[in-house]
């Protein structure tokens, strides 16, 4: 058993409408900066105890297709740090 | 006769709910969602509100609450159920219904009355309008743009899923008329069986006489059997 931390990033699939996004991005241009493309995305910083970093991973997969993501919506990444 | 109402931390229509059932002779309970939802309940309302503050997205937290489960199971078993705004969310969220609420494509909390158009009429919500009728409903919400994926939605399509639309007062899908970008203009779905349905226009605000706007007073009467 070991202590493990993970970062889960969570965002919305290409083709999903993305006004938070798309707000800010109004923004930053009122600011007078010039933007191509802004994306946002949230990320997860999870602690925890598992047996192996396999067996952590997956714990946290599991964690977030049932509850920080929504399939319908989003596509995240997994990773141990 | 008598009508659950599904209370989690940050609900606030419930009251509001139990007062319209009441006016239209529904018999009606609150209750908490931790406790068991009672033997003689003959129909589930989740109503609308702030659970769990709409942290993460709105509804999520409740949706994987232990009485979510139950309330599956009832569905199953073809018990009425509506879940209304937050309800709605909660519903997705939960997989009793398909696709999802997320945020409005103006990033705004939108709170006025708008039209929304019976798409089908031969559900227990909706026998009591015509087919097309159009009805006149309060939105109140952040979070009410439907999306679910392509594929999905045309099996909706195609089993006449689509409970409501959101429309101009002549009953034309429009832009325009579509308040918060949802897919399709789509304001009201039903689950795997019609007897499971979720909205987010409020039909309990648009039920009582001194409210002025009685127009949603027929799909609660859907309890009445």
């Amino acid at each position: 058993m070991g202590t493990y931390n993970s970062e889960v990033i969570v965002g919305l699939k290409e083709g999903v409408l993305d006004p938070e996004a798309e707000t800010i991005k109004r923004s930053l241009e009122r600011l007078g900066y010039d933007l191509k493309f802004i994306k946002s995305k949230k990320l997860f910083e999870i602690k925890l105890d598992a047996e192996s970093e396999e067996d952590a991973k997956e714990k946290v997969n599991e964690m977030t297709k049932r509850l920080l993501a929504n399939p319908t919506i989003h596509e995240y990444k997994v990773d141990i740090v | 006769m008598t009508i659950a109402v599904i209370k989690f931390g940050g609900s606030n229509c419930e009251k509001d709910t139990v007062r319209a059932l009441s006016y239209l002779g529904i018999e009606s309970k609150i209750v908490w969602y931790k406790e068991e939802i009672p033997e003689d309940t003959d129909g589930i309302i989740i109503p609308g509100g702030f659970s769990y503050g709409d942290y993460l997205r709105a509804g999520s937290m409740a949706a994987i609450t232990p009485i979510m489960d139950s309330i599956k199971c009832f569905s199953e078993d073809g018990m009425p159920i509506i879940g209304i705004c937050n309800g709605a969310q909660i519903s997705c969220e939960s997989g009793l219904t398909p696709g999802l609420f997320t945020t409005n494509k103006s990033c705004r909390f939108i709170c006025k009355n708008v039209y929304i158009r019976v798409e089908n009429a031969d559900t227990i919500w909706t026998e009591r309008y015509e087919e097309r009728e159009v009805i006149q409903i309060p939105i109140a919400h952040g979070e009410g743009r439907f999306e679910i994926r392509d594929e999905e939605m045309k099996i909706m399509e195609k089993n006449n899923k689509i409970l409501f639309r959101y429309c101009d007062e002549n009953g034309r899908i429009t832009d325009e008329s579509n308040p918060n970008g949802s897919k399709n203009n789509i304001a009201g779905i039903l689950g795997d069986k019609n007897t499971v349905a979720v909205m987010m226009p409020h039909p309990e605000r648009a039920t009582l006489p001194e409210l002025h706007l009685m127009d949603g007073s027929k799909i609660l009467q859907g309890f009445l059997r």
